[in-house]
């Protein structure tokens, strides 16, 4: 057993434990909800967690691997979540199997992000920089805006588009799916932890096995250095539009769960603040560090919940500690501060000072 | 047999003619050096051959065949590769990842099979592996295989960038001052290392280079270039006691 598990190479020793880690976490919360341990607050986190985790993960492939800044990163799950919502809510009468349904929402939701993923890679690729995130924004805010005004409903006639209320005009019997800014109510409710973790632990496997194939060193060697990349023959406009993909798709998989979990699916939740809240979440988890992603969407989740009690200055309060933790994580000095107390460093020193003695005696 | 044929090729800037009528022919095998005084358009000639501008005029033919107008890619997929005067390493990676991205078009396996490991993943990356490792221990980097590429000193960085360009298998490698900022026993280090790729890849070298010691050294043949225009081109000891060079390279 020791054997074949010093076999495995470095990196998938931690991924296996990292997916372990999370089943763990997993196998805890169901113990706990089952003995009725769990707050209902921490019960509605706990969806959270696996979204914001599939988000802040796939939005990481973006921002450092591909190392590109995109701020529409809500965008990708809006589409996600409206397009798997509408068909759920269309389908629900006819599709009675709540499995086989959720899944081609699933589905249904992934390709949608991933045709939008790859019309905004396109565009995306002749801007860099700061012009990329100004074009990723305003995607998001185009994709919100739009669903906002959308009305779409049918009836024994088929289905009707409006882009104002009340002109619709559905006949008798007719039904509205999406109802302009009030969203798509009543989706029915299929997601569940358990495929949150699930997905969770999907992306995380997808995210880490790219970047230790071969595709995922082109998509890093692009973010090193384009010049070079091109060079060695590295594709540009393939590796940067795939990389785009698969971050969107991953998006839009956790615009899926995130609308099957909800009674009133809003496109104003997936605006602006979403998408800074995901890139928060990325840069302080680490960029490029995946599980750092994860780690982050969990204490940032929990974080305002927990500050409740601060009332109107949570959110200042909740800035402050943002602040710190990042000089925390990043400065040197606190590096240097947490190497030399960390626990790993205490044992080194102790058995270095044994070692020692022993020589000495 | 002539590995790489250039006629008549030429570039402007606005006014500046950068390159101007630069023909040359390499013979398969052949280490030629391309020297000058600074901003003589070595660099540029480099540039015109990968592709990275396009000529005005001229054309460039790699074993025969037209490659003028390709794309930097389709170019390293013809054959020819380079490295860059200043180190353009893929820094956040490790030393053999950086050779295997030189590895990229020669062992393919799709997205899919990365991610979802499928055997043609364990396959073509254990020969990868092996690849990488034999261009390494040429190299004498194989026990910093997995170092951070932007920590290794500084002449080793220079054969990575070398090793890297080595690992897309060319038959004309584009070396841009190889021995730029090192030290003599660094330069007499890398002068032999550049022997061995020969002898073992049967690689075509084109080099550019200041260090007069290594072109005088291993450069079987000369090219000057001055303003952009060719005025020398031959044996090593014809071009250096050539007084119209030494007058460009010291003044009158």
């Amino acid at each position: 057993m020791t054997e074949t598990w010093r076999k495995l190479s470095k990196s998938t020793r931690i991924n296996t434990i990292t997916v372990g880690i999370i089943i763990l976490i997993y196998v805890l919360c169901q113990i706990m909800i089952s003995a009725g341990m769990m707050s209902y607050l921490m019960k509605g986190l706990l969806m959270q967690f696996c979204y914001y985790g599939i988000l802040a993960v796939s939005l990481n492939l973006t921002v450092g691997i591909l190392g590109e800044l995109s701020l529409g990163h809500a965008g990708f799950m809006c589409i996600g979540a409206f397009t798997s919502a509408f068909f759920s809510k269309y389908m629900v009468d006819i599709i009675k199997n709540t499995f086989l349904r959720f899944s081609l929402a699933i589905i249904i939701g992934a390709v949608s992000a991933a045709v939008f993923g790859v019309i905004i890679g396109v565009v995306v690729l002749r801007v860099r920089g700061d012009y990329l995130a100004i074009v990723t924004l305003a995607f998001g805010e185009i994709v919100k805006n739009v669903i906002n005004a959308l009305h779409i409903g049918f009836d024994s006639r088929g289905f009707h588009i409006a882009l104002e209320a009340g002109k619709l005009e559905l006949l008798e019997g007719g039904r509205m799916i999406i109802d302009g800014s009030q969203g798509i109510i009543g989706t029915p409710r299929d997601s569940t932890f358990t495929i949150g973790v699930i997905f969770l632990i999907l992306t995380y496997i997808i995210i880490a096995n790219l970047i230790n194939s071969r595709s995922g060193r082109a998509i890093m060697a692009i973010r090193d250095n384009r010049i070079a990349a091109e060079s060695v023959g590295i594709d540009i406009t393939k590796f940067k539009i795939l990389a785009f993909t698969i971050s969107a798709t991953l998006a839009g998989v956790a615009g899926v769960i995130y609308s099957h979990n909800i009674t009133t699916l809003e496109s104003s939740k997936f605006g602006y603040n979403m998408s800074i809240m995901i890139l928060v979440f990325v840069v302080l988890g680490g960029i490029g560090n995946i599980r750092g992603s994860m780690i982050a969407a969990v204490i940032l989740t929990l974080l305002p919940e927990y500050l409740r009690f601060l009332k109107n200055y949570r959110m200042l309060i909740y800035a402050v500690v943002l602040i710190v933790m990042m000089i925390f994580n990043w400065s040197p000095a606190c590096i240097n501060w947490r190497k030399e107390h960390s626990i790993k460093g205490a044992v080194c020193r102790l058995t270095k000072k044994i070692s020692k003695t022993k020589k000495e005696a | 047999m002539d590995m790489l044929t250039v006629k008549n090729l030429g570039i402007s800037f606005g006014g500046l003619h950068a390159v101007d009528s630069f023909n040359i022919t390499i013979k398969k095998g052949e280490l030629y050096g391309l020297i000058g005084p600074n901003g003589a358009g070595k660099t540029t000639v480099f540039n015109l051959l990968t592709g990275v501008y396009k000529p005005d005029v001229g054309q460039i033919f790699l074993e025969g065949e037209n490659i003028t107008g390709f794309s930097t890619i389709e170019i390293n997929k013809a054959g020819i590769a380079r490295t860059f005067q200043n180190i353009r390493l893929f820094k956040n990676m490790s030393v053999l990842d950086n050779v295997k991205c030189g590895l990229h078009n020669r062992y393919r396996y799709s997205t899919l099979s990365g991610i979802f490991r499928l055997p043609s993943y364990f396959k073509t990356e254990k020969i990868m592996n092996e690849q990488a490792y034999e261009i390494l221990e040429v190299f004498g980097l194989e026990d910093e295989a997995n170092t951070l590429s932007s920590n290794l000193p500084y002449g080793k960085q220079r054969k990575l960038e070398i090793a890297r360009a080595l690992a897309t298998n060319p038959k004309l490698l584009l070396l841009d001052e190889p021995a730029a900022g090192m030290n003599p026993a660094e330069t007499e280090e890398l002068m032999s290392t550049i022997s061995l790729i020969r002898k073992q890849y049967g690689v075509t070298i084109l080099l550019i280079e200041h260090d007069m010691k290594l072109v005088a050294g291993i450069c079987e043949k000369i090219f000057v270039l001055n303003f952009g225009i060719e005025l020398a081109n031959g044996l090593p000891q014809d071009v250096l006691n050539n007084p119209e060079v030494i007058k460009a390279y010291l003044g009158e």
